[in-house]
């Protein structure tokens, strides 16, 4: 159980202290100000003072902190703090020391209503956005929305409440897949997986039950025994899949099937990691050498190895440099190659790279001499992407059924996403 | 605390006070975020009670919770007017809105002032019985907060015999709250009790077979949180028969796939504690192949629930070593991961390596030991060294990658691989001889005590076949009072060493460095040592022979950093802090800087019998530990000159960095205290005795921990040796 909760500046000054235990006294935050705001050398996300634990986890240019005086539960107070953390931004549209500064009451109003007694209550964002508001005055008529409310948001369904009307009924869903790949030097892949989530967003009537179908291997190889059909390409192994509380877990245990009544509006319905045949969007192939003490020269050669109708968007590439570089002369003919020498590293962006086209940049950096005998650590490459109507593990939604009592047709839409975020790494 | 009581005339607080009474709504709503503002930055407020409790009568939701903050924080030093709030809060839990009555019960038991719990009875009786859930799950968690302070008033009222019927609730946010509430209370209670005043048998929870039932029922449906607390509770039910095992495990099975990453985590728990009653072979191989995907998973989360995950991957990895057998790429680290969750990474890897994943490893370590951060580095480097003595077949190669990196000549690198050089001595004695003339020609590169230490013993060791190993001692024994003590116990062992082995070309080196050590020392321990070699070569040349150039026994890479027994208990306790820290709860929570009192009322309570032969051994070690004391404060005072200063951080440090030898023992505290292993491990190995050479190289030098260092030289001689005296 949580005891205390702090959110700090990047100063040390508390912008937010609430205590939620007798156990604790307020000069808590002191000691955190000394052992983690102050201190350059963090090596541990929890700290342990004699049996006070700080949990802590940094955003932006604050600090969020949870204090417990017990054998608590470690992963509960993390996964806590980055609901906090999600709900904030939800709530404020980012969450940094200016949005904590401006709506301190309503953190305030927030945390008592999803943490009591240092226990975590109900987190849906979506429920604790239909009674914790900015609008403050509440009519005679809101009471009988607040009992609705209230019975709703502890129901077996907290996540929805009753009586949603849409004119037009419609539900989208992204499949978003991040590519994490960490390539050897000499070209072999050492980790490629994905992880990917599908997120939807619901605008139905009433309380849909919701079918949804994945071209998920097991599935269809025990559709394939059941019919006695062959079925042959197109399908996709997971490795494993985690779902939104809406989904009914053991149904998905028993054959597979992912069934649910969705929140309203915008949620996480799954995610999902995908190891075998992760299709890499981009093939990127450096040639680094270091030409005396003086220069190095690159040539790193990049491959969109997909599709040619489609394309990647706002690539980005990371290309480290040597600690004295004094200037880089690069020549390419797509997108803009620029020497950062805050960072050590060369930044190709380009803005479109089409389907089975390759671009090439070459560059050399001068090097000033040196006494440091150290040879140049060589970090990763690391790249950025996007590519629109693609998933890296071939992932495809089969369908989506919607049934309710009323009998409505809906209109379902599906978009998918590969990206790559400071996750796809080649070393070289 | 109540200056202000005397209503100052100007400054921000009588502007406030004056705001507070405006006849404008919004005014005196911006006056109340004003004082919680104040509040929050730690100005004292509290002189505005009466001021802000006027504004409590209210139909504004936010400005109600707005003065109920407020009281929270200051009903405690204004205990008298808090009784004026009363009224509305009473008035409060009877309103039409559900929210409204929720809200006044959860801060009514916030207030903790004596005075209004009197009054808290009667509305929280009505409010567990509300018709509306979610009145009745507030209140549930108010009952706990009225134990906290007042245990007999919720014994007397019969509240917890009301929250066990609650368990049976048909809405699963009640079920979930009203066993989080128990739970609290049984909690409370086991640590508020005394020799003299016992638990009160009211505020044990029991689970019953019947609430079991309950609990699986709601676990399907219950929110994310709520089934942590169900699964908790379920780790904690002792199951009749196998039977009922196997049912719960198959019921929280399908948790695996749950989003959030502590219940996953709370469901391997269960597992845990189940399968050890299961038998049936098919079932366990079921639930292991289930559970490895979620827990890989979990290390592609937010780096800090993924150190966590990854803390408790390490740990069920010693259970059952079979869980993640093919899963090693996963924890290859990335560049930009954070440091802890990189050491930890590694050490999952070395519990990996196989014989056929062992190349792919050696080259990622390879790759690491040329990062920037030099703990790293050189726990990369360390790592090698554990492969090679894990895999005999690998050893080979990963001398050959050491010797590439003492090639780099980096200081930190080369040091390191000379340390790492001497435990792949000490496992294959006589396999890699060839690579001392590179280590020799580094001499001069090594600054760090360990480092020399390290490859003086070498030299020692291995003096016949060094043709200019007098010379090379020499320079050590030149310098000998300048180095630090491990370094003059080393050079001391080694030169009387390279005498018993070429004692024509050492006659000089080994009198001057007996004459140095023994008179111009100031370490006891090595002017100890210097005395029982000089009485052992000067009485009996062959007795000296026997203890000095004994055959030392391998060392081996240790399966397991916790006990059998302490490794149990934690696989219990998965997720929580204790699975963090791979260390018993009761070593870092505890009202007594010993845990001791914990321990013992373990050992009176009800609990199970592991837990009575955990806490004999503690006690045993206990006392152990006590006897060496004394001696070890010394040496590890000097070498961690950290001191108290850092004492409890060095305990969450130790436990990131180095697998630090736990066992059942309270004075782990203690132990921490001085900054080193040494003392938290005397189960394992016997006192680290000064009069064993080549042991003394060790205690002090908590990284090593992994290894085995026992004292090298067998028992028997050392037992020969005190008969000489």
């Amino acid at each position: 159980m949580i005891s205390g909760f702090f959110i700090f500046n990047q100063k040390g000054e508390v912008l937010i202290s609430r205590l939620y235990r007798t156990d604790l006294k307020r000069s808590v935050a002191d000691v955190f100000r000394v052992q983690v705001v102050s201190n350059t050398d963090v090596r541990s996300p929890i700290i342990t003072l004699g049996s006070t634990s700080f949990f802590h986890v940094r955003v932006a240019n604050v600090y969020v902190l949870a204090v417990t005086k017990c054998n608590t539960n470690a992963a509960l107070v993390f996964e806590f703090i980055y609901r906090f953390i999600s709900i904030a931004k939800s709530y404020f549209g980012k969450l940094d020391e200016e949005a904590v500064k401006n709506n301190f009451v309503m953190i305030y109003e927030l945390i008592d209503e999803i943490l009591d007694f240092g226990y975590p209550q109900n987190s849906e964002i979506e429920t604790l956005k239909h009674y914790i508001t900015s609008e403050s005055v509440r009519s005679e008529t809101a009471l009988r929305d607040d009992s609705k409310i209230a019975a709703q948001t502890t129901g077996s369904t907290s996540w929805r409440r009753t009586g949603i009307r849409y004119k037009k009924n419609e539900a989208f869903v992204d499949v978003v897949e991040v590519v994490h790949l960490l390539m050897s030097a000499s070209g072999t892949v050492l980790r490629a997986d994905v992880t990917g989530q599908v997120l939807m967003r619901a605008y139905l009537t009433g309380m849909p039950e919701c079918k949804f179908g994945l071209n998920d291997k097991v599935v269809l190889q025990n559709a394939r025994r059941a019919e006695g059909e062959t079925y042959e390409a197109g399908t996709v192994e997971l490795e494993d899949a985690q779902f939104h509380q809406c989904v009914r877990l053991n149904m998905f245990d028993t054959d597979r099937s992912i069934t649910f009544i969705p929140p309203d509006g915008e949620f996480e319905l799954m995610r999902y990691r995908a190891e075998s045949s992760v299709h890499l969007p981009l093939r990127i192939q450096p040639i680094v050498t270091e030409v005396g003490k003086t220069h190095v020269d690159y040539t790193i050669a990049v491959k969109a190895n997909f599709n040619t109708k489609l394309s990647a968007t706002e690539v980005v590439i990371r290309i480290p440099t040597p600690l004295n570089t004094t200037q880089v002369d690069c020549k390419s003919p797509a997108g803009k190659a620029k020497y950062v020498p805050a960072e050590n590293l060369i930044r190709w962006q380009i803005p479109r790279i089409q389907g089975g086209s390759e671009v090439t940049l070459s560059a050399t950096a001068s090097l000033t001499q040196t006494t440091d005998r150290k040879p140049w650590q060589r970090p990763p490459i690391d790249v950025d992407f996007q590519v629109l109507m693609f998933t890296a593990s071939g992932l495809l939604v089969r369908y989506l059924k919607v049934y309710e009592k009323s009998g409505y047709n809906s209109v379902k839409w599906v978009r998918y996403l590969t990206k790559a975020n400071g996750s796809y790494q080649i070393r070289f | 605390m109540n200056l202000s009581r005397a209503a100052p005339k100007k400054g921000e607080n009588f502007e406030l006070r004056s705001d507070l009474n405006s006849e404008y709504r919004d005014r005196r709503k911006d006056a109340i975020k004003r004082v919680i503002a104040n509040m929050t930055v730690g100005k004292d407020v509290s002189g505005l009670f009466p001021d802000v409790l006027k504004n409590m009568q209210t139909d504004d939701l936010e400005q109600k919770k707005l003065v109920y903050l407020y009281l929270m924080n200051y009903a405690k030093t204004q205990p008298e007017l808090v009784i004026l709030a009363v009224n509305t809060f009473v008035k409060d839990a009877d309103d039409p809105n559900p929210l409204v009555r929720a809200l006044a019960i959860r801060t009514m038991g916030m207030l903790r002032a004596e005075k209004i719990i009197d009054y808290l009875s009667d509305p929280l009786q009505k409010c567990l019985r509300d018709e509306n859930p979610y009145v009745r799950k507030t209140a549930c968690l108010c009952v706990a907060k009225l134990y906290d302070l007042k245990p007999e008033l919720a014994i007397d009222n019969g509240f917890i015999g009301q929250l066990q019927e609650m368990v049976s609730d048909s809405n699963p946010m009640v079920v979930a709250n009203a066993i989080t509430a128990l739970t609290d209370i049984h909690a409370t209670a086991v640590l508020n009790a005394t020799e003299s005043s016992p638990a009160p048998l009211q505020a044990n929870f029991i689970i019953t077979p019947q609430v079991l039932g309950k609990l699986l029922i709601a676990l399907g449906e219950s929110s994310e949180w709520g089934r942590v607390a169900l699964l908790t509770c379920l780790a904690r039910y002792k199951a009749v028969d196998e039977k009922e095992s196997e049912h719960i495990c198959e019921r929280v099975l399908p948790q695996f796939q749950h989003v959030n990453g502590s219940v996953v985590l709370a469901a391997v728990k269960v597992m845990m504690v189940h399968m050890r009653h299961l038998t049936r072979e098919d079932l366990v191989k079921q639930i292991i192949k289930k559970m490895a995907p979620p827990l890989v998973t979990l290390v592609s989360s937010a780096p800090e629930t993924q150190w966590v995950a990854l803390r408790n991957i390490n740990l069920l990895l010693q259970k059952r070593p079979d869980i993640l057998q093919n899963e090693m790429r996963v924890f290859f680290c990335k560049y930009n991961d954070p440091p802890y969750v990189k050491l930890e990474k590694l050490d999952i890897m070395i519990r990996l390596a196989q014989e056929k994943n062992v190349d792919t490893l050696l080259s990622e370590l390879k790759e690491y030991a040329s990062e920037v951060d030099v703990d790293f580095v050189r726990r990369a480097i360390k790592a090698i060294g554990q492969c090679a003595i894990k895999i005999e077949s690998s050893a080979g190669r990963c001398v050959q990658v050491l010797l590439e990196l003492i090639n780099t000549r980096v200081s930190y690198v080369v040091q390191e691989a000379v340390v790492v050089m001497k435990d792949i001595f000490r496992k294959y004695p006589h396999n890699y001889e060839g690579v001392i003339p590179t280590l020799c020609a580094n001499l001069d590169e090594l600054d760090e005590p360990e480092a020399k230490a390290s490859l003086i013993w070498i030299i020692g060791e291995y003096a016949e076949k060094i043709d200019n190993a007098s010379e090379l001692l020499g320079v050590f024994v030149d310098s000998f009072l300048e180095e630090a003590y491990q370094v003059q116990l080393q050079t001391l062992t080694a030169v009387v060493k390279l005498y018993m082995k070429k004692p024509e070309s050492a006659q000089g080196v080994v009198s001057k460095v007996l004459e140095t050590a023994t008179k111009d020392c100031d370490s006891p321990d090595v002017r100890d040592r210097a005395y029982i070699y000089w009485r052992l070569l000067s009485t009996d040349p062959n007795a000296a022979k026997a203890v000095i150039l004994a055959t030392r026994p391998p060392i081996t890479l240790a399966q397991t950093t916790v006990p059998p027994v302490i490794l149990e208990e934690l696989l219990g306790e998965i997720g929580t802090l204790a699975s963090v820290y791979h260390k018993p709860a009761e070593t870092f929570v505890g009202r007594g800087r010993v845990g001791a009192d914990a321990v013992h009322r373990k050992i009176e309570g009800q609990e199970d019998e592991a837990i009575r032969e955990k806490a004999l051994q503690t006690l045993v070690a206990g006392q152990q530990a006590e006897n060496l004391l004394d001696f070890d404060e010394a040496v590890a005072g000097e070498d961690q000159p950290t001191g108290l200063a850092a004492t409890t951080a060095a305990v969450v440090q130790s436990s990131a960095g180095h697998k630090v030898l736990t066992s059942a023992n309270p004075l782990d505290d203690l132990a921490s205290l001085f900054g080193s292993s040494s003392l938290a491990t005397p189960t394992q190995a016997p006192a680290p005795s000064p009069m064993s050479p080549p042991a003394s190289m060790f205690p002090s030098v908590p990284s090593a921990a992994p290894l085995s260092n026992g004292p090298a030289v067998p028992s028997k001689p050392q037992e020969d040796l005190l008969g000489l005296f």
